[in-house]
């Protein structure tokens, strides 16, 4: 069955060309007529003041281990999903309480400020 | 009639392979123009018609432009990663299609050949896949740049973008049980059984498919990475020319793909209404359904009914394009703490909720005895539509998602990390 | 084919894993975890476990490399550092438990035959009847219904626990 993914890898043999190739194109094609002006980062025509690598903000963290969780979630209910007609009321009912778990892990963010954006 | 096969099965894939990946690109360069000329129409402008007859040369015109123009590399940049940003966001957008069915089945002197590029068993996940790979170009170009703008940029589309991939994901959920398997061909040939589009046994699902899917494609009222009114524009400041031109590529690209999903998923895909269009592989066979009594009918495919339903495929798709861009207009850019509250506190909720109740119903007809067919489809629509009325309900309340005019000022709940001062906020 | 297929592919993962280890920037190291990831989930389809490759590349190479690359934002190591792959003592430690981890592995896989004829057939009929990711639902919503469960409570367990780390760095 993984002959089916053979046109898959031409395809991506196809993008990954053209992707590097407008690049490369692009780069031997286009003028270079560097100034210290045209190098600087556009920060709206000021002068760039301070330094871009700092530290940012805890909730970024946050968004990403929440998406850990439900992601998880969602891949645990996809086999459940094509199979629910199969499976049936028992089944309905384990995955109803891992579905109650995780959704008592979602109250308990929200209401500790874990959703929060200011 | 059999599959094609042989020598000849790898001729129709190379054929298939270029044949789509081009159209593809017509489609993506052509949106371009299509979003030009609309935004214009809406507003009461021309918009661009000097190049070609209406315009039609415009997108040939930029291609040149954005290839000979010259290229910036920001002295502060990361150069390796600010180079490879471009390309990493170019290819997860341009491959993403394969796995579509764009027109009913062509029959061949040398066999029947499938219109999709490769119908591979994972179907819809392989969408998933790549698509949880598109975080990477934005936030690397972001990230490389050393841009402020470009910084913040990037980190907010990212967190957007893994915020509705899992109301996403679990939209799709709702569809794989009707659907019963993961290919794209399961689930259109599951709608043509069933009578009816999964947009109205589904429509909750579809909602927030829709809502999901503008979020993930960065487009209005969810472009906070390119709030060009806040941050220029976003993660691509630093780009230009040919740089600049891939992430409006990928964009549109991921436009497309999108489109043509929520087709496929919701409306049918290429199936036309009434079952003379009807085809799957069945047990080595192409069915168009099954009699009374069990037994296959067998279909009977034809060059014109593959016309007609590619033709029925591009019409759906391009619908949704044209939603994008009317969208856009009609509606203004949300907050982001508004963005974030729309995807953690309504969506994840109520598709987790939604798709228990669809389970609960799908089994609960099971129970019953009713027939998989209109009826079905009929109660489900029922059923979604109490669901859709008690979503909409809720959202109305505005309580929430709220404007700032509502909302009374209170201090933060999650605070920050002390010093040096947060960005991203 | 597929021997080809495979060596290419197990190239590219080992390829990217001593990529991981000797990149000077963080970033790079993630973006040669995330193609070492890729690889090993086109191995998985060379092997038909078409479900497994399908969730490698959404949730280590989509989520958790995305957590990775959020850390490694937020604690700011994105400047370019120096090599630091090291010779010496620790290379020798590696070395010896890598060794040790490879000996144990060899001496259980040598001498297994392949999979029983009985075995690849009903995972075949399994497939056949409801699909690459069908096949899973059944042990895994019934007889590993403990685990699965158990795997609730583990998530449940990584969302306090961030809460609780998040709220402690914090004012």
């Amino acid at each position: 069955m993984s002959g089916a993914y053979l046109p898959l890898l031409l395809l991506f043999g196809v993008s990954i060309l053209n992707a590097v190739g407008m690049v490369v194109t692009s780069h031997i094609l286009n003028p270079r007529r560097d100034t210290p002006q045209k190098l600087m980062p556009y920060e709206s025509g000021m002068i760039p003041l301070g330094s871009t690598r700092q530290r940012f903000s805890v909730k970024f963290y946050m968004v990403a281990i929440s998406f850990i969780v439900f992601d998880l979630e969602t891949i645990f209910l996809i086999p459940w999903a094509v199979q629910v007609r199969e499976l049936g009321w028992s089944v309905f009912v384990a995955v109803s309480l891992f579905v109650v778990v995780l959704a008592v892990g979602l109250v308990y963010e929200w209401k500790k400020g874990g959703l929060e954006w200011g | 009639m059999e599959p094609i096969s042989g020598i000849w099965a790898y001729v129709a894939m190379t054929l298939k392979v270029t044949g789509i990946f081009t159209l593809v690109m017509i489609v993506v360069a052509y949106a371009t123009l299509a979003e030009r000329r609309v935004s214009a129409w809406i507003q009461d402008r021309r918009g661009p018609n000097r190049v070609g007859p209406f315009g039609l040369l415009q997108p040939i015109a930029d291609g040149i432009k954005n290839i000979l123009k010259e290229e910036t590399l920001p002295a502060t940049a990361s150069r390796v990663f600010f180079v490879l940003a471009p390309m990493i966001v170019l290819v997860p957008s341009l491959v993403t299609f394969a796995v579509i069915p764009i027109a009913a089945p062509l029959p061949t002197p040398a066999g029947v050949v499938d219109m999709i590029i490769a119908d591979v068993p994972i179907g819809i996940l392989y969408v998933l896949a790549l698509s949880s790979l598109a975080v990477y170009g934005v936030v690397l170009g972001g990230w490389a740049s050393n841009n402020k703008y470009a910084f913040l940029g990037g980190l907010r589309a990212s967190a957007q973008m893994v915020s509705y991939e899992v109301a996403l994901g679990l939209s799709l959920i709702a569809v794989l049980m009707l659907a019963g398997n993961v290919t794209l061909t399961d689930i259109v040939w599951q709608q043509q059984q069933l009578g009816m589009w999964f947009a109205f046994p589904l429509s909750l699902a579809f909602i927030l498919f829709v809502i999901s899917a503008f979020a993930e494609t960065n487009r209005l009222p969810f472009d906070m990475p390119e709030a060009e009114s806040e941050l220029i524009t976003g993660y691509h400041t630093e780009y230009s020319a040919m740089k600049f031109s891939a992430f409006m590529i990928s964009e549109f690209g991921h436009m497309v793909t999108a489109s043509a999903l929520m087709a496929t998923l919701f409306l049918g895909g290429w199936d036309l209404p009434g079952s003379w269009d009807n085809a799957y592989w069945h047990e080595g066979q192409l069915i168009s359904g099954f009699a009374d009594d069990g037994s296959v009918i067998l279909a009977n495919p034809a060059l014109w009914k593959t016309a007609a339903t590619f033709a029925g495929f591009a019409a759906k798709t391009g619908f949704f394009l044209v939603l994008y861009i009317w969208i856009r207009w009609t509606l203004p850019r949300f907050r982001y703490d508004q963005v974030m509250a729309l995807g953690w506190k309504v969506m994840l909720p109520t598709a987790l909720a939604y798709v228990m109740v669809i389970a609960g119903a799908i089994l609960f007809l099971d129970e019953v005895g009713l027939d998989w067919g209109f009826s079905y489809g009929l109660v489900l629509t029922g059923v979604s539509g109490l669901a859709t009325f008690g979503f909409m309900f809720f959202l109305d309340r505005g309580k929430t998602i709220s404007g700032a005019a509502v909302k009374e000022p209170q201090k933060s709940r999650v605070d920050r990390v002390p010093q040096p001062a947060a960005l991203g906020e | 084919m597929v021997t080809i297929l495979f060596y290419l592919f197990a190239a590219v993962a080992i390829g990217g894993a001593i990529g991981v280890v000797l990149a000077k920037s963080p970033v790079g190291s993630l973006l040669f975890m995330v193609t070492t990831l890729g690889a090993i989930a086109a191995t998985f389809v060379l092997l038909e476990a078409h479900f497994l490759a399908a969730i490698q590349v959404i949730v280590y190479a989509g989520a958790i490399m995305v957590l990775f690359m959020f850390v490694i934002m937020l604690l700011n190591l994105g400047h370019d550092y120096e090599g630091d792959f090291r010779g010496g003592l620790y290379a020798i430690i590696s070395f010896v438990v890598v060794g040790a981890i490879a000996g144990v592995i060899k001496n259980d896989l040598v001498g297994t035959q392949q999979l029983e004829a009985t075995g690849a057939e009903s995972i075949a009929a399994a497939v056949e009847e409801s699909g690459v990711v069908g096949a899973i639902a059944h042990p895994l919503y019934t007889t590993y219904v403990v685990p699965f469960e158990i795997t609730g409570i583990l998530l449940l367990v990584a969302i306090v626990g961030a809460v609780a780390l998040a709220k402690r760095n914090v004012t």
